[in-house]
């Protein structure tokens, strides 16, 4: 009886919507954020910024800051006593500006007092003589030899071919395009921030910090502090959101500077405005695209010129460009191409990660191209995108053969099959109408439009990067420790963990320990690879434990380990005639195993662009309805339609979450996110001028999880936070275009590129 | 705090309780004075010009965004925090599922039905929840809509946060 009981139990093993573990503290207001830390005798810290986008610092004097009563410290430059720079792939980005500031914004000095007020009054005394140069803002002319070159590391970032198959092919059908991406701001909610406590002595420090990635930012850390690496502790702080822009460093050195300085606390944290000059955004592009196809829509060749502005200093800007250049096909079947490359360095704000990493702006150019070469060749955009679709086995651009399950002709039936919304009512309320609660939107103007997206995505690091995932698993008394150094940024590995090591381990009870430096790296929380390695990581460590649980229980009942297995939350043997609980086996013992989960070696990319660079993909189709006020050139999307390969689904509502998540960010890149730049300023740094979606603007999304188990991945699952939020964007252009008939080639689209 | 910042004393009246805020600089806003005087960090700080919500408090029975509120202002309003919601005796809280019990009918929507994912404008939101449902028992997907979108989420795209408040719409209707 009580055995039927527990095979009947709804336990949160894999596969179920099992509930997030911090939940109730989130729901309640008591989930400590990095910014709700608080400590005794605490100082606050703040950042003086370049208000120039290029200037020669001539002098900084901080004498009358440093006499402002409550004003703890002051620092420049000349206080860093390690390493001057610091930067993900190259250190070429200054802790503070000495010579020059090279993008509006840039950290100048930082200074520590008793209260944020008083920290604004010293940021504001202390004098910058500057001499303003002239910014270096495009990147065409940037990227030129006769160009004034911004810093000692040249302006061009990266250049990188690809030469595939037959360069000078031709196809009886040519359609091509100039298409731009404007700069998109990741805008997570809570902002940055840090608290930094020195060890007493000043040998060391310990930083928390809201972070993707803690051990690489010990790294860094450490390099500018001159301390060892042992010496610097990282814990991660509550993260609210990350979306690519805490990859980077911002203000870690900084605080841990002013708490060495002080041997006091420092908290630090970031205002909205300076959190849009604190972060990297996501790379503005300028693509040029031209697809050689048969009369019938097959496609021959694909030829692409692609610049990404990677503003001031260099951040992820290599590895963003080889997304968007090995990504420039699509989902798509191509044998020949010619693609060239570029990341240049400019006086704009430096641009990295963002969610969809350099493929969005590669899937928007090749998504617009798909429905041109449909117009070209009489075809509909599904029978277009089905004519080309990519399977596995198929050999991309790179030369590397599509080894992960490629569903591509499936998510676009699926999605095609999805039901179309209701028409418009003519009694519907005008705050469905395009403009929402503005009420400005006319009945009699409102056109409807429909259009397609589908897009590839490649999942963890490339070109030869081992970004491995460390986790250990420790049994006793019927209760697992998962300890790992995975950023939990929302995305809910912090549910996944546990549901790993119930299904592995037939426990119910899993603790998670400390997420910080004190065990080996988990990588970062980006590139849509935390399930796959971090999981793979706990994964692999709950398997060793139970090994170790097998070997025990065998040798105490006289059982050849081999013959016993989990069933429920009790190990059995093979012919059913043994059966202990979990629980009872592991009273009064400890069984405790780490584990790292390294994916396949990739390789770098020759001269030519060829080499197996990246390590896996995942695929997924978007079919966009939208309204279109075509007098106003307002935009409400009413339905997003979606089919995604995720390889397996290991928590459903986590996986939903995760795909209306990125569709509205998507949303936001198609029609109102951007980051306006006038010769290197800012000019919408607040939430009042960058504009968010909104609930209003929110569309229905009806979404397909297709499951076609991943044999490269650990679980089965492949990624799925990227994906959603890349053909999305071109989907809604396309739809937009489809109601106005304007050609569209720039993101955001803007009303007046609809209605003037 | 130094001489310079000043040093105001007044009382607040937050979830029912007299809080007195002693050395407070006059310029400080409501959310600063919650979150860093009064050990009420649940309402967030996340724009500083009332566009994202993550700050939404309850004064005198309307949604505000105190950051936008000078805490000196507010004194003699009956203020209302995230923290104010849950119907508790707080001594009996030892335990997490103790704790789990007492939370409202909108926070354990949030959690079953996916609304949270960073938490970072949960708070905010599940305040603007309970004042919508006070307001209106029956709200229409419109209603729930505009009530909530001065409430910005960058996680979820508000999906999962439309079936939490619809959830609460629901169970309440049933046992009504």
């Amino acid at each position: 009886m009580s055995t039927v009981k527990q095979d009947t139990r709804l336990r949160d093993i894999l596969g179920t919507s099992a509930l997030r573990p911090d939940g109730v503290a989130k729901v309640m207001g008591s989930f400590s954020f990095s910014s709700d830390m608080w400590a005794e005798n605490m100082l606050w810290g703040a950042t003086l910024r370049s208000p120039h986008p290029y200037a020669r610092i001539i002098s900084i004097d901080t004498t009358a800051a440093l006499l402002i009563s409550g004003v703890s410290a002051v620092i420049t430059a000349q206080d860093v006593p390690g390493k001057a720079t610091y930067g993900l792939i190259s250190a070429d980005q200054p802790v503070f500006a000495s010579e020059f500031v090279r993008y509006m914004g840039e950290p100048v000095a930082a200074v520590a007092a008793d209260h944020p007020e008083t920290c604004r009054r010293a940021l504001a005394a202390i004098i910058v003589n500057y001499e303003v140069l002239t910014p270096v803002v495009d990147p065409e002319l940037a990227m030129l030899a006769t160009t004034e070159q911004i810093h000692p590391d040249g302006n061009l970032i990266r250049h990188q071919r690809i030469i595939c198959g037959d360069p000078h092919i031709s196809g009886n059908i040519t359609v091509e395009g100039n298409y731009t991406i404007g700069m998109q701001d990741q805008a997570f909610l809570g902002l940055e921030a840090a608290m930094a406590f020195p060890d007493s002595g000043g040998n060391g420090v310990e930083l928390h910090i809201a972070t993707q990635w803690l051990h690489e930012d010990r790294g860094q850390i450490a390099a500018c502090l001159k301390l060892p690496e042992d010496n610097v502790r990282l814990v991660l702080g509550g993260v609210g959101g990350a979306f690519g822009a805490r990859e980077d460093i911002s203000l870690q050195v900084h605080c841990c500077l002013l708490a060495l300085r002080t041997g006091r606390p420092i908290k630090m944290q970031y205002s909205r405005e300076e959190s849009f000059f604190g972060h990297v955004h996501r790379h503005p592009a300028k693509i040029w695209m031209k697809h050689h196809a048969t009369k019938e829509g097959k496609i021959v060749k694909v030829e692409s010129r692609m610049v990404f502005d990677g503003g001031a200093y260099t951040s992820t800007s290599p590895a963003v460009l080889i997304n968007g250049i090995t990504h420039t096909q699509g989902p798509y079947q191509c044998d020949n191409a010619v693609v060239d490359g570029y990341a240049v360095r400019t006086n704009n704000p430096p641009c990295g990660a963002m969610r969809g990493f350099g493929v969005v702006q590669a899937c928007f150019a090749h998504e617009s191209q798909m429905d041109k070469l449909a117009q070209a060749c009489g075809l509909s955009p599904v029978d277009v995108r089905l004519i080309n679709a990519m399977h596995t086995g198929d050999k991309l651009i790179t030369g590397q053969v599509m080894e992960s399950v490629a569903p591509v002709e499936r998510c676009i039936r699926e999605t095609d099959a999805i039901p179309m919304p209701e028409t418009l009512a003519p009694n519907a309320n005008v705050l469905e109408f395009p403009g929402g609660s503005g009420r400005t939107a006319d009945r009699h103007n409102i056109v409807r439009g429909i259009g397609w997206g589908v897009s590839m995505k490649n999942l963890m690091y490339s070109e030869g990067f081992d970004d491995y995932a460390t986790a250990r698993c420790t049994l006793s008394n019927g209760i697992a420790s998962l300890k790992f150094a995975t950023s939990e940024v929302g995305q809910g590995f912090v549910t996944l963990a546990p549901q790993i090591a119930r299904s592995v381990l037939g426990v119910d009870d899993v603790v998670l320990e400390t997420s910080d430096t004190q065990i080996g790296s988990a990588g970062s929380t980006s590139a849509s690879r935390q399930t796959w390695m971090s999981g793979g990581a706990v994964d692999g460590a709950c398997r060793l434990v139970r090994e170790r649980l097998f070997e025990h229980v065998g040798k105490l009942h006289n059982i050849d380990p081999i013959r016993l297995m989990i069933e429920h939350t009790d190990v059995i043997d093979t012919i059913g005639t043994f059966r202990i609980s979990v629980a009872e086996a592991t009273q009064g013992i400890t069984l405790s195993e780490t584990f790292e989960h390294h994916h396949r070696k990739t390789e770098d990319l020759d001269a030519n662009g060829q080499g197996n660079c990246h390590v896996a993909f995942a695929f997924v189709a978007h079919r966009a309805v939208v309204d279109v006020d075509v007098e106003l050139g307002l935009v409400k999307v009413v339905q997003i339609a979606t089919a995604q390969d995720v390889g397996r689904v290991l928590n459903p509502l986590s996986a939903i979450g995760q795909i209306e998540g990125g569709i509205a960010q998507g949303l936001g890149l198609a029609v109102m996110e951007e980051i306006i730049m006038d010769n290197g300023r800012v000019k919408n740094p607040s939430f009042t001028d960058y504009l968010l979606p909104t609930a209003l603007d929110a569309p229905h999304v009806v979404a397909i999880m297709i499951e076609e188990a991943e044999p490269q991945a650990p679980l089965g699952a492949k990624g799925i936070g990227e994906p959603p939020c890349i053909s999305v964007t071109p989907a809604i252009i396309a739809a937009i275009r489809a109601a106005t008939g304007k050609a569209l080639s720039r993101v955001p689209v803007r009303p007046q590129d609809i209605c003037l | 705090m130094s001489e310079s910042i000043g040093n105001e004393m007044y009382t607040l009246r937050i979830n029912g309780q007299d809080r007195p805020v002693k050395d407070a600089w006059v310029g400080e806003s409501l959310l600063y004075v919650l979150r860093e005087r009064l050990e009420l960090p649940g309402a967030k700080g996340a724009c500083e010009q009332g566009e994202c919500g993550s700050c939404t408090v309850l004064m005198d029975g309307d949604a505000v965004c105190s950051c936008l509120v000078m805490a000196a202002t507010a004194i003699g309003a009956d203020i209302v925090t995230v923290e104010g919601l849950i119907e508790k005796d707080p001594s009996m809280a030892t335990t997490a599922d103790v704790i789990a019990s007492q939370i409202t009918d909108v926070q354990q929507a949030f959690i079953t039905e996916g609304g949270v994912q960073c938490g970072f404008c949960t708070p905010g939101l599940i305040v603007a929840v309970h004042h919508l449902l006070d307001k209106n028992s029956d709200p229409t997907e419109l209603d729930v809509k505009e009530s909530i979108s001065g409430n910005i989420c960058r996680c979820t795209g508000y999906g999962r946060i439309f079936a939490a408040v619809e959830a609460v719409v629901q169970v309440r209707k049933a046992s009504r």
